[in-house]
């Protein structure tokens, strides 16, 4: 089910404006990897570029690679839908469809790729709720709107619609931080969860929340304003936060930075 | 970041005593005066709309109680002096509701395309190009509109003047209308929930069918109602393109279609026999009626497709 990510000499570029410069990394199956740094050193940015998200943005446009599994992402018979269908993507702000219930929310990926099958749509949305933990708080009201939750409820929700369609990859962009802490906490046991079965990688402004969360870690920066963002360094989680290799991280995991 | 040496301090100015027990005379006068200005123009705005209101209904709405005035049409009225009988206008609502219906259905789904293409595809040039057009459109006066059917329909096509003619006239009139609504609806759906259905691997067209336009649907109709009213009360192509009579006529496709305008100017020629006037006013009465009864529909729609929710 979870793939591994391979990014080479990535440069990333918003029409002439380069936003990130020259990322090489790898992202193991199975594991949990964060992205801290500074805003606006392109966190999200990169984030978006592993699910092609990156060129819906007018302008968007990639050099490099950006290999699932030794397939790369940008070759030109890639189809951008079907990657997107192998990497979902939780979002900052929790986004669930206004016009639809709870159900159809959780549904839309399968119904609007043409799953019609009334028993099989039961079954995602049964297990993709179970899987969000979120079944239990929802279970009786699956037909009402899914924009009357609280917000951390509509976040697992958008969580659970982003499994249901089976993707091999999860990306999270700050899922929790429009979120109470005690969402938030819900969030992050979840994500724990999660990574039995998926590859998540998770953008987060928040130290101890990588910390929590992840296995690995990966620090990006910033030279100055106007520059392009970096990958400073990446590495076991444990390590980036006890004994990291540049002084730069340091300095910004002791808070003498930014 | 910690600096170790503090600012130079300015030296301590004396400070203004502020005073919290109410507002400032000077401040509350002001309050006042904008206060009165804006309910000022507000009844100013209002007084023409009382105007209207009293001036139709006062002496049109009594028409509307007889009892002939929804169920017939004008034929077998005599010269004016000579009729003591207001008889129906039927001919003229089933005429402008015939129209308008056609023109709605000509001028919305290219109006609701364009306005996709406007807000989801349109990039450059061609797009400032086509928003361009819009414009010019909107801009076009109605009669223009009708000579311009005119000149297409007979003298380069050489066929024969039907009232479907008038609606064709009356869409170029409703295009732009509904095309700027529509796109102001569009963009008002939030870029995220695109966002949202693309991360699902659904492709754009689908998310503009199935995410984009059932969000904004209720805005959408209210826009295609607006231009319905809009278009319902248009006098100068029906008078160019679909003539008047007397006769309740229910094909679009021969001869003339009368509509609730151009039987309040036809019947306006002779306003001064009491009769006439009380068909003027009694047409222009269904007409408000006709308007205001399209958009309670509208608003109902617009609550039904929330509800759904
Ligand atoms: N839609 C956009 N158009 C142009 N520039 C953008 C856009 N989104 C982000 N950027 C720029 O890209 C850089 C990285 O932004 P982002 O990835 O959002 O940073 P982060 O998520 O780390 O805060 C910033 O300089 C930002 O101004
Ligand atoms: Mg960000």
């Amino acid at each position: 089910m979870a793939k591994r990510i391979d990014v080479k000499d990535l440069d990333i570029f918003y029409g002439d404006f380069k936003a990130v410069e020259g990322v090489t990394m790898s992202v193991e199956p199975r594991s949990v990897t964060a992205f801290i740094g500074p805003s606006g050193c392109g966190k999200s940015t990169v984030l978006r570029t592993l699910n092609r998200m990156h060129e819906v943005i007018p302008g968007g446009r990639v050099e490099g690679k950006v290999l699932l599994d030794d397939q790369d992402l940008y070759a030109p018979t890639v189809d951008p839908v079907a990657v997107r269908r192998t990497v979902g993507m939780v979002f900052q702000r929790p986004n669930p469809f206004p016009t639809m219930s709870i159900k159809d929310n959780v549904a839309a990926g399968l119904k609007l790729n043409g799953v019609r099958n009334a028993k099989i749509l039961d079954e995602v949305v049964e297990r993709s709720l179970r899987g969000a933990n979120l079944w239990n708080e929802v279970k009786d009201r699956l037909n009402k709107p899914g924009a009357g939750l609280s917000g951390g409820q509509q976040q697992r929700l958008c969580i659970a619609r982003a499994i249901a369609v089976e993707p091999q990859v999860l990306l999270m962009d700050e899922p929790c931080s429009a979120l109470d802490p005690i969402s938030t906490l819900a969030i992050e046991e979840l994500v724990h969860a999660l990574k039995d079965r998926f590859t998540v990688v998770i953008v987060t402004h928040n130290m101890q929340q990588a910390a929590r969360v992840s296995d690995r870690t990966a620090f990006f920066n910033l030279k100055a304003t106007g520059q392009p963002g970096h990958l400073v360094e990446i590495d076991d989680t444990q390590t980036i936060f006890s004994n990291p290799t540049v002084s730069a991280t340091e300095d910004y995991i002791s808070g003498r930075f930014g | 970041m910690t600096t170790d040496i503090a600012a130079p301090e300015a030296p301590e100015a004396p400070r203004p005593t502020v005073s919290l027990d109410g507002r400032s005379g000077g401040r509350k006068a002001k309050n006042t005066l904008a206060t009165v200005l804006v309910w000022a123009a507000f009844l100013l705005a209002l007084v023409p709309l009382v105007w209207i209101m009293w001036t139709v209904l006062g002496r049109g709405f009594h028409v509307l109680l007889s009892a002939t005035w929804w169920q017939k049409d004008q034929s077998g009225a005599l010269p004016p002096g000579f009729d003591t009988n207001v008889r129906g206008m039927r001919h003229a609502l089933v005429g402008t509701l015939l129209m308008s219906l056609l023109t709605t259905v000509i001028a919305v789904p290219i109006a609701i395309l364009t306005a996709i293409y406007l807000v989801e595809y349109g990039r450059g040039r061609v797009a400032r190009v086509v928003s361009f057009m819009v414009d010019i459109l909107s801009g076009i006066p109605s009669i223009v509109a009708a000579l311009f059917i005119f000149a297409a329909w007979v003298t380069t096509f050489g066929l024969k003047i039907i009232p479907a003619c008038a609606s064709l006239a009356l869409a170029m009139l409703m295009i732009p209308v509904v095309t700027r609504s529509t796109e102001e609806m569009l963009k008002l759906v939030p870029n995220e929930l695109r966002e949202a259905s693309y991360a699902l691997g659904v492709p754009k067209w689908k998310t503009i069918v199935r995410i984009v336009l059932p969000t904004s649907f209720s805005g959408i109709v209210t826009g295609v109602l607006l231009g319905f009213s809009r278009v319902a009360g248009e006098t100068a192509p029906l008078l160019l393109l679909a003539a008047y009579t007397p006769y309740l006529n229910e094909n679009l496709f021969s001869g003339s279609m009368a509509a609730l305008p151009t039987l309040i100017n036809n019947q306006f020629l002779s306003i001064n026999d009491p009769i006439s006037g009380q068909r003027v006013w009694g047409a222009a009465c269904t007409l408000i009626l006709l308007v205001l009864v399209i958009n309670l529909l509208g608003r109902l729609v617009g609550r039904l497709a929330k509800v759904k929710r």
